[in-house]
């Protein structure tokens, strides 16, 4: 296919091994923000690749990881209301709330649970059903998130009177600043997310920077995306440098897509947002604006859920901020595994313990 | 979840299109983008087009990796 397969030619990707080879000197803390890169990186076989001078840590970069048991728990009870299709994205399918899961739900209860592969699938579902009360749980970074409004918005401009969303959408930049005000994490650097960024642009990671001295890197996901990336991350680091670059060209510009970030804007506003096994980031998280909020599913169905406590002995909230590894949990490998995850992060697919659990663990 | 792909717009009808992604064919928004054209190279995602690809764009870092591998082996 084209623009994958000229970037996935061998050939390229030992020439920048060799070259992050002779110019790392330091040791360094780098962090792959980006689920999509995390299964991209342990699937290559790029950590292994490196000199031991370099740690890639996998940071919380995954919207099911970071999905909290009352989210969960809300869709369940929306699912639960009388005449309504809930409608969902694959991966929110089996992550655990303190109710069980949706897949649970369905199989258990005979719910009308439905995947989609775009919200556009939901509104259409909702169309085609107007006796029905259509949900859809909107879940996703600023990649997803824009896609969401749009959809949002079409339902508005159409008068739709039966489709409703459940937003749980979070916004990748304030969870970086959390990180960064870790300070036991050291981070040196870091690899910053592809798709998020077509939407956001590199400009919103000055700060990164400008405040916290760092470098940052927005990078593809073919192996020698990554690889350049990491190259130009240890050429900053070497250089005493800081600054936000961009791999990722051919997708990334500064300013980002206006237009889809306009739309978003107009649907969505900023709120305070908790993360699984993290806590509450400011600013974090994305709500239906007041024109909108006739298509709040929690408003219309009178949801309230209150914040549930995670009593299981996961440590994804660790694994998340990149304090502990996937086989430092001893649930990882026994007691959680995909086909009986415990936690999100060996839910979802882009999770760190399912990647790990994938391609790594049967080395370690 | 974040996945992206790239696809060839085939057909523009408005404010949707057909692409092609690898042989198969799909509809699409291209709500979130402007200035498409048929033929232009888009990503693609949750049935949507986030972006226009960048031709010269991915070339000149074709052309960096390419750099940066000559200069280690010459
Ligand atoms: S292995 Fe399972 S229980 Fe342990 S942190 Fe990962 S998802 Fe949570």
């Amino acid at each position: 296919m084209r623009y994958i397969d000229e970037f996935r030619e061998s050939e390229y990707a030992n020439g920048i091994i060799d070259k992050i080879h002779s110019i790392s000197k330091k040791n360094v803390k780098l962090m792959e923000v980006c689920g999509t890169h995390t299964v991209a990186i342990f699937k290559s076989g790029i950590r292994e690749l490196l000199p031991k001078t370099i740690k890639l840590i996998s940071g919380p970069g995954c919207p099911v990881c970071v999905t909290p048991m009352a989210d969960i728990d809300k869709a369940i009870v929306i699912a639960r209301q009388k005449d309504v299709i809930f409608t969902t994205f694959g991966d929110m399918m089996r992550v655990p709330g303190s109710l069980g899961t949706l897949q649970k739900q369905k199989a258990d209860e005979g719910l009308d649970i439905r995947i989609v592969y775009s919200p556009l699938d939901a509104l259409k579902i909702a169309r085609d059903n107007k006796d029905k009360k259509v949900a859809f749980f909107s879940a996703g970074f600023e990649t997803t998130t824009p896609t969401i409004a749009a959809t949002v918005f079409q339902a508005y401009m159409d008068s739709l009177k039966n489709f409703f969303i459940l937003p749980v959408n979070k916004t990748v930049p304030p969870a970086i600043k959390a990180l960064l005000d870790t300070p036991e994490l050291g981070l040196n650097g870091f690899i910053c997310p592809g798709h998020v960024s077509v939407l956001i642009g590199s400009n919103v990671y000055k700060f990164i920077a400008e405040k916290y001295k760092r470098p940052a890197v927005i990078s593809g996901f073919e192996p020698v995306d990554i690889l350049l990336s990491i190259y130009m991350l240890i050429k900053q680091i070497e250089e005493k440098d800081a600054k936000v670059e961009i791999e990722y060209k051919r997708a990334v510009t500064p300013e980002g897509n206006k237009k889809a970030m306009g739309i978003m804007r107009d649907v969505f506003e900023p709120c305070d947002a908790d993360w699984r096994g993290i806590g509450v980031i400011p600013e974090s998280g994305l709500k239906l604006a007041k024109k909108y909020k006739g298509f709040d599913a929690v408003e219309h169905f009178g949801i309230n859920i209150p914040a549930v406590e995670d009593k299981t002995s996961c440590n994804c909230g660790d694994i998340l901020r990149g304090l502990k590894e996937p086989p430092e949990c001893k649930l990882f490998g026994k007691a959680c595994t995909p086909e009986n995850p415990v936690g999100p992060c060996m839910v979802s697919t882009e999770g760190s313990c399912a990647a790990y659990y994938r391609f790594a663990g049967k080395d370690n | 979840m974040c996945l992206g792909i790239p696809a060839k717009v085939i057909k523009i009808d408005d404010h949707l299109a057909t692409v092609e992604i690898g042989g198969a064919r799909k509809e699409i928004g291209l709500h979130l983008v402007d200035n498409i054209s048929v033929g232009d190279y888009v990503i693609i995602h949750a049935g949507y087009a986030i972006n226009k690809i960048n031709e010269k764009e991915a070339e000149e870092t074709l052309s960096l990796l390419r750099r940066l591998g000559d200069e280690v082996y010459r």
